[in-house]
């Protein structure tokens, strides 16, 4: 399967080299926004000390940790959004006659190496951060760091090809679904502790994006939850991952029986 | 091979009403088909746009889900059981490209060989084989989107034949070629069917294409089978028609002969249509010859494609 996906992406990589000027305008375009959207962190970072108390660092290590699963998933499953534009060619109709999982064949239409940069930004983040939080390591936090960037991967993942399958029934509903990737990703990077308590409900039970860094982050700094969740929530994440994988998966299996195709 | 049994498939689509309103309602592009195709036969697979022939191929590839009835393809639910049934079936779309847009043509073919795992040694055969009848070695190293559509369909149904399958699913394979690249296709199924007993299912808007390769046809309506057999028992029956043609010594007015009407005037050739069993071929044309000085004559069989059309256009009556 891993070969598979390896020889589609393989395939993608060298369709993209076709038109090499595009390729290198679309990475210095890439490297640039990137840049910019860390100048704005540092920027952010300078003005304010505390966030929900959260020191500065505190919330760095939130952000650093959100960021670097988000950076993996969406060089991963980024490219479930040419989904509807593939549904609504017709184009989905071939990834169904082929003997390979379609949801491989459709993630794998890209690996987006551009997003390299995202990911770079999110490990110097959290490298920073790591370094003044103050943190007394142990093997059990180092563990809680690597599990946690691994879980919130996969949560991430799961949540995006779960919200994706929107599309098998509404065709154009590709800015739904990044609302809640991208708006995901951005509530991820703060303290839930933050946020009002509706809010705070959706990202811990409905969504489950507190687990992929507000928690682990708790462990990791050894801080008192503000909020007085239990402290086992903190170990939860894996199992959280994996409950959002099996209801991505789901969802998606149902959502590819309904597929309607197109005329012809 | 493949079997059919009721099967159906309704979608529900939105209907405008008025400026907001929307009304659902269920439009049944298959409404219970029933049939069996056997182990290398060659059949046909036609009817008007919108009479659920696509419809019925995805289903039969395992694209679509049936709303009702049961399909078995090479035994197996094609629903259920879409990714072993894929290792089995070959399928192409006359109107989407399978192959890699931006790759060399010989790049899908090294893509295809991991996805359906074929081994070295069976593909390069296979390749070999295929290139050979269709020409593709001038092409091979070409990027896809820079073929012309007739080279385009010859690596689309190589693509479609390398993992060997049993059965072949053809969706309008010769819409838009020319008549060369056509007879190329043609060719190609018949030999695969002929020498590897590959069954092969097609749906064409091109007669000639059913004329040349197939034993047996189906028509579709309305979502329904309305004609299930070969196509000269298709002409015997609901081509009773014939035409003479004939060529007068001078322009005439349309003649007037009892059991024929005269469908056409050329100058001094006419066309008079008559029914095999009301009147026969002798005696119109002693019946013509009364009226006019008849310098030659010829009798037109009805086509398959006039029956079709008719067919189409009145229903089988």
């Amino acid at each position: 399967m891993l070969g598979i996906y390896r020889r589609l992406v393989g395939a993608r990589i060298r369709s993209q080299l076709q038109y090499r000027l595009s390729f290198w305008l679309n990475l210095v375009g890439t490297a640039l926004i990137t840049f910019l959207d860390f100048a704005a962190i540092l920027v952010l970072f300078h003005q304010v000390d505390a966030l929900g108390e959260w020191t500065v660092a505190e919330v760095g290590v939130l952000y650093g940790i959100s960021c670097v699963s988000f950076a993996l998933a969406d060089m991963i499953f980024g490219h479930l959004d040419q989904l509807p534009q593939m549904i609504r060619m017709g184009d989905f109709d071939q990834v169904l006659v082929r003997p390979v999982g379609s949801l491989l064949q459709v993630i794998a239409t890209d690996f987006a190496l551009r997003r390299l940069g995202k990911l770079t930004q999110g490990l110097i983040v959290l490298a920073v951060a790591l370094a003044h939080a103050n943190v007394s390591w142990t093997a059990g936090r180092a563990a809680m760091l690597a599990v946690a960037i691994v879980a919130g991967c996969v949560i991430f993942a799961g949540i995006w090809v779960g919200l994706s399958t929107v599309v098998f029934w509404l065709i154009d509903s590709h800015e739904t679904v990044n609302a809640f990737t991208y708006g995901g990703n951005f509530l991820a990077q703060y303290p839930i502790n933050i946020f009002g308590s509706w809010l705070r409900r959706l990202v811990i039970y409905l969504i489950p994006l507190a687990f992929t860094a507000y928690f682990p982050a708790l462990y990791i700094l050894d801080k008192e939850d503000p909020l007085g969740f239990p402290r086992a929530l903190q170990f939860l994440s894996p199992m959280v991952a994996a409950a959002t994988c099996v209801v991505g998966w789901a969802l998606w299996r149902n959502a590819v029986r309904r597929y309607r195709s197109v005329g012809s | 091979m493949i079997e059919l049994d009721g099967v159906e498939k309704t979608f529900s689509v939105r209907v405008k009403r008025g400026r907001l309103r929307r009304e659902r309602r269920e439009l049944r592009a298959v409404d219970g088909i029933s049939f069996r195709v056997d182990a290398g036969e060659l059949v046909g697979y036609v009817g008007p746009n919108g009479a659920g022939k696509s419809t019925t191929v995805k289903m039969l590839t395992g694209i679509l889900v049936p709303s009702g009835g049961r399909i078995s393809v090479a035994g197996l639910d094609p629903a259920r059981r879409r990714i072993q049934l894929a290792r089995r079936i070959g399928v192409v779309f006359g109107q989407r490209v399978q192959l890699w847009w931006d790759l060399p043509l010989h790049d899908s073919f090294e893509l295809l060989r991991h996805i359906y795992r074929v081994p070295y040694e069976r593909w390069r055969a296979n390749l070999d084989r295929f290139s050979d009848v269709l020409d593709l070695e001038p092409f091979l190293e070409t990027p896809v989107r820079q073929l012309s559509l007739g080279q385009r369909m010859r690596g689309e149904l190589t693509a479609a034949m390398l993992h060997d399958p049993e059965i072949l699913f053809l969706d309008e394979p010769t819409i838009g070629l020319d008549v060369v690249a056509k007879v190329r296709v043609r060719e190609f199924l018949a030999e695969v069917n002929r020498e590897r007993n590959v069954t092969v299912l097609l749906t064409t808007h091109d007669l000639a294409d059913i004329e040349r390769l197939c034993s047996r046809l189906l028509i579709i309506d309305h979502g329904r089978v309305i004609y299930d057999g070969t196509i000269e028992r298709l002409i015997e029956r609901y081509g009773k028609e014939r035409t003479l043609v004939v060529d007068l010594e001078d322009p005439a007015p349309p003649l007037k002969v009892d059991g024929a009407r005269v469908v056409r005037v050329e100058g001094a050739r006419q066309w008079l249509r008559f029914r095999r069993d009301e009147v026969t071929a002798a005696r119109l044309t002693a019946a013509v010859a009364e009226r006019a000085p008849l310098v030659d004559l010829t009798v037109e069989e009805p086509d398959i494609e006039d029956v079709v059309r008719r067919i189409y256009a009145e229903g089988l009556g």
